[in-house]
């Protein structure tokens, strides 16, 4: 019997777990998406169609599943976490067997009323099964090699199977968010120093296999990273995204253009505007200011899940927490350094603002095993 | 799984301290993003901003108006219409195929441009406006307009073309105007922007070429915001462009219409210049073309039928031409002893039929020859003999740099394309051209303005106004550029004796004046107007001794290209020389029959400003001269004056 299940009596039941939701983090959840549904509304032209409608169903739908989510125990997504991993790997396979091939790589399942992305389950399965995984596992076992090796091969799975999508970011994302649990989760620090120096012996590797036979990278890829290391070399082809994206965000200065106002993106300057290059356009629009409001409030939402993930006493809940903080911060961090110009365009969108159903979904799905998390923490019983 | 508490509290702290650590690892990520912003945002803002606005601003040019080209009396030979063009946008059109069907039910298309304008849509993007059918009719642009809801997407457009209301009378002077080519935009180093501008004309011949400087102006422009895509959001602002120099001639476009006319089918050139300021009143290349035909782009068959025919419509005769001057060149060889003292206006020289020169016979065109000769008669009766004896004894370099005191062998500034400069020959012109020594013989033939001379009809009418005036007149084509009046050809007195001078006009006087001239039948009856002037014939073939044994195959039964050039140069009034005047006819045999009635009745319109009376002419001819201007008048009526040329 766990320390979770021992203290378990004296959570909240019923509808009462209500109100031991963290409505803080809600608020915030809300408050970016309610920025999203604004640049939404700009990059349309003024318009509810053709993205601002199905985005608010979304999140509408989202904000039910998070709460479905927050209402069941937290146990109960410990217990089911390798079912969920399985279950991932299994979309995984079926995507590369029958998903619809989309920007040069077989990403998406259509299953019905929306498109699955079924890497974006992944990245939260993993999550969670490291998670129970640690919980399990003794603390005092933790750093020894054959038990630092299972959750690596764990993490490599799924990483594999998205590469071969082919979706660097989303594998790059899923090898942080699950290192950054080990590290949570107290793995002795030298294996880390040891898989970053391979890391960058890798890379250097990558880059001298380059126009050889046995080429690691696909051309495209190595393109991507041709034009992140030097945009000018090729404004109007492949650097074209990173170029028009500084541009607009330079332009919009220390207070942006006015809403609706950004020429680069009005005039379809600007690629993919609605999706990965979102950001672009706030800043473009909203300048500096609206740039640095919209990373305070991503970052208000990390501090709220580490504040949480403290809280929390039992370890499942902690490194679950921890584990969708990471994923989250990875992914806005991410986005916003490809659009400054600081990563490759690797097609990572801005969570809970960018356009697309399962990404938001997704998201809000973990939020909801963080709140079922918050609102089933051990506390003092309180009549 | 049994655990041990102590245990559980330390990894548990352990994790504390670890996602503290992360969460400041993440917050110093975020940092670095702020400032990344910041750098960009705040520290370059400017420069991003200046680069977004010309990613947003275009700038297109707006072709300016072509100046416009008038005759002496303003009125116009080169202006500019509206042109109307059918576009259509594929986008707005949908079925673009069921719209031209639609369309070429109202107007008649020509499948040429329709298959020009399907290639040209598969090219381009679909909201760019496509054209269909370029210079059309008003009526065909009407009816497209009021059709217009039932043809979505086209769009009746107008622009401005090149018209030249005079047809060929001017074809050869102003040239004309087309399209920018590949091949003139790889001639030019640093062509303007402009040029660009599709279907953009400029000057491809003739003046509207050799001063494409002032009449092309300066582009305007509009900056305009186009989006990603080019396509034009919105006009921003705009800059209007400054139109061509306005310019004025120095022809008359009466009297060049007449000229042409008198020229008709014949292949020859004449050229009218008043002696008093070297102004050209008209210059004629016969036969002439339609310039229109070459601004939009002539047809194949069209062009073939231009440079097919033997006659050279083409080629501007009048200053491109170089013939050999014939007896015309009689008047610098005169000159040329007068003022060397080789012989005395008085002298004559015995003319037996020919000379022997270097052991060979030089024939006088008179096979009987023409018995005693002075220089008064020597020129009213052409004798060939008396040119040969003095100019051996003038000697050939005095005799050309007399001729290129009269303008021959002078490469006139004229803006037109492809002036000649002719050949006076010299000694030292011949030893570095065919690296042989001068023969005597070379003088002969060249004293009656054969053998190597050339000169073109311009120079020989240049050379009528000075000796005519004994100044010298510079010929002058461009009268005003936007109204403001360009520099006289009078010119300065030429440094030859007044006495010689006038001997010469004497004996030009006798030419068309006395019973024995050459050109007596084209003498100009009222004394007042009397003219003096000089016939020539010049051979294009050598005539062997064997036919002149035989007798001398006469021009009628030549073929067409071997009978001799006709030639006649003139002036008058003698008293108060006004015009002075140059005709040549290809192969038109004799100079007094072909070229003399041409020049004379030229000079006769000119006097005039208009149709001479009757009383002009020799009472003999008075009845065919009235015919002749019938049937001119009526020739005249199918080219009009000043009005709109229908689309040629």
């Amino acid at each position: 019997m766990s320390y979770l299940e021992y203290h378990a009596k004296s959570t909240p039941t019923g509808l009462r777990k209500v109100l031991y939701l963290n409505w803080g983090l809600t608020l915030l959840l809300a408050t970016v998406t309610c920025v999203g549904f604004l640049m939404l509304y700009s990059v349309a032209g003024g318009s509810f169609t053709p993205w601002v409608e199905p985005q608010v169903k979304r999140f509408a739908l989202g904000l039910g599943v998070m709460f479905v989510v927050a209402m069941i125990p937290i146990w109960f997504w410990r217990n089911i976490s390798v079912v969920a991993y399985l279950g991932s790997l299994a979309l995984l396979v079926a995507v590369e067997l029958f998903g619809t091939v989309g920007m040069g790589a077989q990403r998406w399942i259509d299953i019905g009323f929306m498109r699955l992305q079924p890497s974006e389950v992944t990245k939260i399965a993993l999550v969670m099964l490291l998670a129970a995984y640690y919980d399990w596992l003794p603390p005092e076992k933790t750093s020894r090699l054959l038990w630092v090796l299972l959750p690596v091969a764990l993490i490599l799975i799924p990483t594999a199977l998205v590469l071969k999508q082919p979706d660097l970011g989303t594998s790059i994302l899923l090898m942080a968010a699950g290192g950054g649990v080990m590290f949570l989760a107290g793995v002795h620090w030298a294996y880390f120093v040891a898989v970053i120096a391979a890391g960058v012996g890798l890379v250097s590797a990558v880059f001298q296999s380059r126009g050889t036979e046995w080429q690691l990278l696909k051309d495209y890829q190595f393109r991507r990273i041709d034009t992140f290391l030097d945009p000018s070399q090729d404004p109007l082809g492949a650097g074209y995204h990173i170029t028009q994206s500084k541009i607009a965000l330079g332009s919009g200065g220390w207070s942006g253009r006015g809403f609706m106002q950004g020429t680069q993106s009005r005039l379809n300057f600007l690629p993919e505007k609605h999706t990965d290059f979102i950001f672009t356009t706030l800043a473009e629009e909203f300048g500096f200011i609206g740039g640095v409001t919209l990373l305070s409030i991503y970052m208000l939402i990390i501090v709220f899940c580490i504040a949480s993930a403290i809280a929390a006493k039992d370890r499942f809940s902690s490194l679950v927490i921890m584990g969708i903080a990471i994923t989250f911060f990875l992914f806005f961090a991410v986005n916003m350094s490809m659009v400054m110009g600081l990563a490759p365009v690797v097609g990572v969108p801005l969570p809970m603002v960018s356009y697309g159903g399962s990404a938001m979904l997704v998201l809000l799905g973990a939020f909801g095993i963080v709140q079922s998390a918050h609102i089933h923490r051990p506390r003092q019983a309180s009549r | 799984m049994k655990r041990n508490p102590k245990d559980l509290d330390a990894a548990n702290s352990k994790m504390t301290r670890r996602a503290l650590f992360l969460g400041g690892l993440q917050l110093a990520f975020a940092g670095g993003l702020a400032a990344r912003m910041r750098y960009l945002q705040v520290d370059q803002a400017d420069e991003f901003r200046l680069l977004a606005e010309e990613n947003r601003i275009n700038i297109r040019l707006l072709p300016p108006a072509r100046g416009q080209i008038f005759d002496r009396n303003g009125l116009i030979i080169a202006q500019n219409s509206p042109s109307y063009r059918i576009t259509v946008v594929p986008e707005d059109a949908g079925d673009v195929e069921a719209v031209i069907a639609k369309l070429s039910k109202l107007v008649s298309l020509d499948p040429e441009d329709l298959e020009r304008a399907r290639t040209e849509m598969r090219r381009s993007p679909p909201f760019l406006p496509i054209t269909l059918a370029d210079q059309i009719g008003w009526e065909d642009i009407s009816k497209v307009a009021v059709n217009a809801p039932a043809l979505p997407g086209v769009t009746p457009e107008v622009g401005l073309t090149r018209v030249y209301p005079q047809l060929g009378d001017f074809a050869h002077v102003i040239g004309y105007v087309g399209p920018v080519s590949d091949y003139d935009l790889s001639k030019m180093e640093d062509p303007e922007p402009v040029l660009m501008i599709p279907r953009f004309q400029i000057g491809k011949v003739g003046f509207e070429a050799r001063r494409e400087d002032l009449l092309r102006g300066k582009a305007g422009a509009k900056r305009v915001e186009v989006n990603a895509t080019g396509r034009v959001m919105r006009e921003l602002d705009r800059r209007e462009g400054i139109s061509g120099a306005d310019m004025q001639l120095t022809i008359d476009a009466g009297l060049q219409n007449y000229v042409q006319a008198r020229l008709g089918r014949e292949s020859a050139a004449a050229v009218v210049i008043d002696c008093e300021n070297g102004d050209i009143r008209a210059i004629c290349s016969s036969p002439s073309f339609d310039p229109n035909l070459f601004v939009r782009g002539i047809s194949v068959a069209d062009y073939r039928l231009l440079t097919e025919d033997n006659y050279r419509p083409l080629s501007n005769k009048a200053v491109q031409g170089t013939y050999p001057p014939g007896s015309t060149f009689k008047m610098i060889t005169a000159l040329a002893a007068l003022e060397n003292g080789v012989i005395g206006p008085e002298e004559t020289v015995w003319c037996p039929g020919h000379l022997k020169v270097a052991g060979r016979r030089f024939h006088c065109w008179k096979r009987a020859g023409h018995g005693r000769v002075d220089l008064n008669t020597s020129l009213k009766r052409s004798c060939d003999v008396y040119y040969y004896d003095v100019a051996i004894k003038t000697g050939i370099d005095k005799i050309s740099e007399m001729a290129n005191l009269f303008g021959l062998g002078i490469k006139h500034d004229l803006p037109m394309s492809a002036v000649a400069q002719g050949i006076t020959p010299t000694k030292a012109w011949k030893s570095s051209s065919y690296g042989k020594d001068w023969l005597i013989g070379d003088t002969a033939n060249s004293s009656i303005g054969q053998g190597y001379m050339l000169a073109s009809p311009l120079q020989l009418a240049v050379m009528s106004a000075r000796l005519a005036t004994g100044r010298s007149v510079t010929p002058r084509l461009l009268k005003t550029i936007d109204g403001v009046e360009q520099p006289s050809g009078a010119g300065e007195p030429l440094p030859v004796s007044e006495n010689s001078l006038r001997m010469v006009r004497r004996g030009m006087y006798s030419v068309s004046n006395d019973r024995r001239g050459t050109a007596y039948r084209s003498r100009i009856v009222p004394k007042e107007m009397e003219m003096a002037g000089k016939t020539g014939t010049s051979q294009v073939r050598n005539i062997t001794a064997a036919e002149r044994a035989a007798g001398v195959i006469r021009n009628e039964d030549l073929p067409w290209e071997r009978r001799d050039h006709a030639l006649f140069v003139c002036f008058a009034p003698y008293d108060k020389p006004k015009y002075a005047v140059a005709v040549v006819v290809e192969h038109g045999g004799g100079g007094s029959k072909a070229a003399a009635p041409v020049a004379r009745d030229v000079m006769l319109q000119a006097l005039y400003n208009g149709t001479p009376p009757l009383e002009a002419y020799p009472k003999a001819d008075r009845s065919r001269i009235k015919a002749q201007q019938e049937r001119l008048e009526r020739e005249r009526v199918k080219r009009p004056l000043g009005s709109r040329s229908s689309r040629a």
